[in-house]
């Protein structure tokens, strides 16, 4: 019933203006794929395209292996959810969810069934005689889900659909929406510019910024192993720490920052002369002295009680200040504001990463 | 007590319910804080906002019409034998409707025009549509700024011209040895000339053109605030162009729709000039009877009697179809 789908050197363009700068990706049978970048990066544009409402201006898009250059998006085996959902609001929620069985002139009998087991799927059993006005925003995101899915498509394509939900009803949609994804087994494309949905819900995420897909990997890999400057500031928290490689080997390599000399891993192969940026997560930080080339020492500001862990804040060499989470565990002393502090990191958990455009703050 | 008489107790009415629903404004109001009509206004103020609301409902409103209505329970009288014996109520003015006074036989001629004209302007109002509706849409979704603007500028212009001009210019077009007629003889598609002011074409056309911005505006107002995700929706679930329409757009645009026939409907049923400059010479359009019997007859109570027929008949039409296609009244004014 899934279909993968198949980019090829997709570029999108609007006038002058490039939204979609040679797409490359192939998107598994089955899976659950997330685009995450901020507003305007071009993800919806990627989305749009998959689902016929826009023509790539070069390369193809192939859903199951078929070419889908020509073919209107009310051909295509994709389904797509809405931002705002887009349910018909003069309809009840049976029309809506069983609107595109209707216009495939499946019989009303039929169709009052195939609503039937859909509100089952989304947990809404009864409901179907209810105008849309009178469900809940969680609701409504349901029956989003089931007017998709009642038409069986092979791709299921969901343009930030939780963003209009508040907060814990967002987690619990997480939850939900990878758990209809793992029992109807068709694959999702997902379009988020928040990093905590894609690294829950996706088997593999692409990052993208201006266009271009920076890096595409499952969430760890992302996390832990980012390719740009771009994606190691825009996936999670993490401070950065621009300067020259002084030295390096395939391993490691040493950067000399403002706060002196730095050594991270070395992915890209940097050599001596490069210019880098090194970045440490604020949780790989640990307050108090280690190696003299992962030891930083500043000024602290102030610092942050969140419950399970504690933000301290250092005064950083550029307008950006150093953030360091402490965890409840260790029991250190948190250094009060104005105080002089060290911390370090394991040299494993920094990486040095070419210089280049980091996401905006 | 005559019945015009009745027509100066009505101001006196009128003012005293203004007054009565100023000062229960504040009862009924569920807000405490909220203050009546004389505390926001100031006495002064209120009672000349309430002199002058009620001066403007009772003499640009209810009693033109009101006078009339009693006009048209009236035989037709010299001046001085007004208010005299002969001035009693009679319902003879509608009667003459159905049936001539003068020889007691069915009124075939004017039953005949009312239902002519009921009918047309029927079609007219269903022309108007077919041709709006595209065009609304167009320009409500589907138009870039820019051009939407042009389309605005093309259809507001020529209604610059005036109204006699305009449908002289169209008898022009239409005549015999007219532009499209020469047109189609050139082009060998006819031999002779077309009568096409005998076939009503003119008044299809002139009526059509004449109230195109008064439905195209509802229509637009209420596309154009339709979501263009429902749009998308719709086709993404696989609907073809016209089942969008269909089953999104029009039952969302209904109170617009609505909105722009009755106008158009209850305007070209009351308008004279395109019927008379652009109909047939065998076109008897009802409100040229009406006109006649008030300006060559000088016969008011049978002409006011005529308009309140037609208003009555256009009335009910009106409510007729707006419950047939499930729109409230309220919805077509908002």
């Amino acid at each position: 019933m899934s279909a993968g789908v198949e980019l090829d050197h997709v570029t999108v363009r609007f006038g002058q203006f490039t939204a979609v700068e040679d797409a490359t990706l192939d998107i598994k049978g089955g899976e659950f794929f997330s685009f995450l970048g901020p507003s305007g990066c071009g993800k919806t544009t990627i989305l749009r395209t998959v689902s016929g409402f826009l023509d790539p201006s070069q390369g193809r898009v192939r859903i199951g292996g078929q070419d889908m250059t020509g073919i209107g998006p009310n051909k295509r085996p994709t389904a797509l959810i809405f931002q705002n959902l887009a349910l018909f609001p003069l309809m009840t929620v049976a029309d809506n969810i069983t609107y595109g069985l209707r216009v495939r002139g499946m019989p009303k009998a039929e169709r009052m069934k195939r609503a039937g087991e859909l509100l089952d799927l989304i947990a809404l059993p009864d409901q179907g005689n209810k105008l849309v006005s009178e469900l809940s925003g969680g609701q409504k995101q349901r029956v989003a889900i089931a007017r998709a899915l009642a038409v069986q498509p092979k791709v299921l394509l969901l343009d930030e659909p939780l963003s209009a939900l508040d907060l814990k009803l967002r987690q619990h949609m997480r939850t939900e929406l990878r758990a209809i994804q793992q029992q109807v087994g068709i694959t999702f494309i997902y379009i988020t510019h928040d990093q905590g949905e894609a690294l829950t819900m996706s088997d593999r995420i692409a990052v993208m910024s201006d266009g271009v897909i920076q890096q595409v990997s499952d969430g760890k890999n992302v996390y832990d192993h980012p390719d740009t400057p771009f994606v190691a500031s825009f996936v999670g928290e993490n401070n950065p720490f621009a300067g020259k490689v002084t030295q390096a080997d395939s391993s490691f390599a040493v950067v000399e920052t403002a706060h002196g000399a730095l050594r991270g891993r070395n992915p890209k192969g940097l050599k001596a002369g490069d210019k880098a940026i090194l970045f440490v997560r604020p949780e790989s930080f640990v307050l108090g002295e280690g190696a003299p080339d992962a030891t930083i020492h500043a000024e602290t500001i102030s610092s942050a009680f969140e419950g399970n862990a504690t933000h301290v804040f250092l005064k950083g060499a550029t307008k950006k200040e150093i953030t360091v989470t402490v965890g409840r565990h260790g029991g250190a002393k948190i250094p009060s504001q104005g105080e002089r502090a060290a911390i370090h990191y394991a040299p494993e958990m920094g990486i040095v990463l070419p210089e280049g455009k980091m996401a905006r703050e | 007590m005559s019945s015009r008489f009745v027509v100066f107790l009505i101001p006196i009415v009128v003012i005293a319910i203004f007054w009565v629903m100023a000062k229960s404004e504040k009862k009924l109001a569920h807000d405490p804080t909220h203050k009546s009509f004389f505390e926001r206004n100031g006495t002064v103020l209120g009672v000349s906002f309430i002199l002058l609301v009620a001066f403007w409902t009772l003499f640009l409103v209810v009693l033109p019409y009101l006078y009339m209505v009693v006009e048209s329970f009236h035989p037709k009288l010299p001046f001085n034998q007004r208010g005299g014996e002969k001035d009693v109520l009679t319902l003879e003015q509608y009667k003459s409707f159905f049936v001539t006074p003068t020889d007691g036989s069915w009124n075939v001629n004017h039953m005949g025009a009312f239902v002519f004209t009921i009918i047309t302007s029927v079609a007219v109002t269903a022309l108007n549509f077919a041709i709006c509706y595209p065009l609304a849409y167009y320009m409500a979704q589907a138009g870039t700024a820019q051009k939407v603007r042009l389309i605005m500028l093309a259809l507001i212009v020529p209604y610059w011209v005036n109204e006699i001009l305009r449908a002289f210019s169209l008898r022009l077009l239409l005549a015999s040895k007219g532009l499209i007629n020469q047109a189609l003889m050139g082009m060998g598609l006819t031999e002779k000339p077309l009568d096409f002011m005998a076939m009503d074409v003119g008044l299809y056309v002139g009526l059509s053109y004449a109230y195109l911005l008064v439905m195209i505006f509802p229509l637009y107002n209420a596309i154009e605030s339709l979501d263009k995700n429902q749009i998308e929706a719709a086709r993404d679930l696989g609907a073809p162009w016209w089942k969008i329409h269909r089953d999104v757009v029009i039952p969302y645009a209904k109170p617009g729709i609505a909105s722009g026939c009755t106008m158009v409907f209850m305007l070209a049923a009351g308008s004279l000039a395109a019927p008379q400059f652009l109909g047939g010479p065998s076109t008897l359009w009802f409100t040229s009877i009406v006109y006649d019997f008030f300006f060559q007859a000088f016969n008011w109570p049978r002409g006011a009697a005529y308009a309140f027929i037609l208003l009555a008949a256009c009335i009910a039409f009106v409510m007729l179809m707006l419950r047939l296609f499930k729109v409230s009244l309220g919805e077509t004014i908002k």
